[in-house]
């Protein structure tokens, strides 16, 4: 049994956490100059500009990239032979997320529902983390990690169709989504469309769809042709970077589907916005 | 489309001039609040209260910047979704707000005070944070410091860039310029 030690996990998760705020990772940062490029409308390809160059700052001053930093979200895979020596792999994770976030200026953006109060004072800054473990082979741990705004979140839908909605009922659903989100959740957005297991596993597929880079296709040519039948459908709603109007709302479409029950077809669209800040470390 | 460079407080005779799709540059003094703090502004109009700031040709900047560094004024400082303070923006704008900064579309009631009151809704590059951020010079808490993020803030801004969304007319650039682009099946 291999150990860890708790507190380099807490520094792992920090740094992932500070580097995200200010470093647009690359695939993002590349699949954004393809959209400059390719934009038709002259006032949605000065957003994108602005996008970049606000990227540009943001890594060369160590600036927020955006002032919702997010709730962090983290997927994790624990091998079963590993243990963290000296507390719980939960506790590291918020331990290293509050860190994270104080140290690096990152705005505290957990409240309580009705309230609204900021938690910082009873819970953590920007804690609880929203955390999705797995227990997998081997002796390592694979965190990965996205810092998810709200403003992409609010838009986003499951539904649990019947069977015969299939993928025209599908392609369908996601297009009026986005259609109704329109300039809202930042475009040009990802979209992680989740499909089949059950009502909460298509919800947790949607979002961890968001976690892969841009710019690969899924392994399964089928589901690549659907992904890319998406992504058209969506860029022909002419809703443009900022809704302002332009051919490039998404930069990706990222399916991941499972086996479902023979009454059900779920489905769960969640969008991310330009900034998609996500990376991973395996310790 | 024209570029127009503008200082607080508004006039009428300012914004009637804009159109739907005009880029702006915003100077001057403008003040920030998000949801709650709209909440309690709008309250305090409805009581007959006295408001911790002028609203006569106030620019409200829907903002939560993240904390300052030391020996900065403010954080980064993108827009929030404004479709959350469509309910107050109406109230503000008859009582002399003259303009609105967010991102993402407003409701027909906000598009209709902005005919009727001579204001516009701009629209910041959400996630631009960074960027918009260091337009800001100078910051400072004016009321519900509790409010963390939320608080309300006096902000000096210089060169603020802004697009105007929602215009005196009634124009909405998000309809005109996804009616230009939209591609029919």
């Amino acid at each position: 049994m291999r150990e860890i030690e708790f507190d380099v996990v807490v520094k792992a998760v920090k740094d992932m956490i500070m580097h995200c705020g200010t470093d647009l990772p690359q695939d993002t940062y590349e699949a954004l100059e393809s959209a400059m490029e390719a934009e038709k409308s002259p006032v949605s390809k000065e957003v994108i500009r602005q996008i970049l160059e606000n990227a540009n700052i943001a890594k060369d001053e160590k600036r927020p990239l955006c002032q919702d930093t997010g709730l962090a979200v983290f997927f994790v895979n624990v091998g079963e032979e590993v243990r963290i020596n000296g507390g719980l792999l939960r506790d590291a994770i918020n331990k290293g997320t509050e860190e994270g976030y104080t140290e690096g200026y990152l705005r505290a953006s957990t409240c309580e529902p009705f309230s609204r109060a900021n938690l910082k004072d009873t819970v953590g800054y920007n804690l609880p983390a929203i955390i999705h473990f797995d227990i997998v082979s081997g002796d390592k741990i694979d965190i990965e990690y996205a810092a998810k705004g709200g403003g992409s979140e609010n838009v986003s839908r499951a539904c649990v169709f019947p069977p015969a909605a299939g993928k025209d009922g599908i392609v369908e659903y996601v297009k009026e989504v986005i259609s109704d989100a329109g300039g809202n959740p930042c475009p040009p957005i990802t979209v992680g469309v989740g499909i089949g297991g059950t009502f909460e596993k298509a919800c947790i597929s949607s979002k961890h769809a968001l976690f892969r880079d841009l710019e690969t296709k899924h392994k399964d040519p089928e589901m690549a042709e659907l992904e890319e039948r998406i992504l058209t459908e969506i860029n022909n709603l002419g809703i443009g970077a900022m809704g302002m109007g332009g051919t490039k709302t998404a930069l990706a479409v990222h399916i991941e589907s499972n086996p479902c029950h023979i009454a059900s077809l779920p489905v769960s669209v969640n969008v991310q916005c330009h900034s998609s800040r996500h990376t991973h470390i395996t310790i | 489309m024209a570029t127009y460079t503008l200082t607080t407080p508004l006039t009428s005779e300012d914004t009637k001039k804009l159109v739907a799709g005009d880029t702006v540059l915003l100077n001057g003094t403008i003040f920030t609040a998000r949801d709650a703090a709209h909440s309690r502004l709008v309250a305090l109009i409805e009581a007959g209260e006295e408001l911790p700031f002028d609203l006569e040709g106030s620019i409200i900047y829907f903002v939560g910047p993240t904390p300052p560094k030391p020996g900065d004024p403010i954080g980064s400082a993108g827009p929030t979704t404004s479709y959350r303070m469509d309910s107050f923006s109406p109230t503000m704008l008859k009582n002399g707000s003259k303009g609105m900064i967010g991102k993402g579309k407003r409701n027909q009631a906000v598009k209709d005070a902005c005919v009727e009151y001579d204001g516009i809704y701009f629209g910041a590059t959400g996630g631009a944070g960074a960027l918009l951020g260091k337009q800001i010079r100078s910051a400072e808490v004016i009321a519900y410091p509790e409010l963390g993020p939320e608080a309300v803030r006096k902000i000096t801004v210089e060169d603020f860039p802004v697009t105007v969304v929602n215009d005196t007319k009634g124009n909405d650039i998000y309809q005109i310029g996804r009616a230009q682009y939209e591609v029919k099946n």
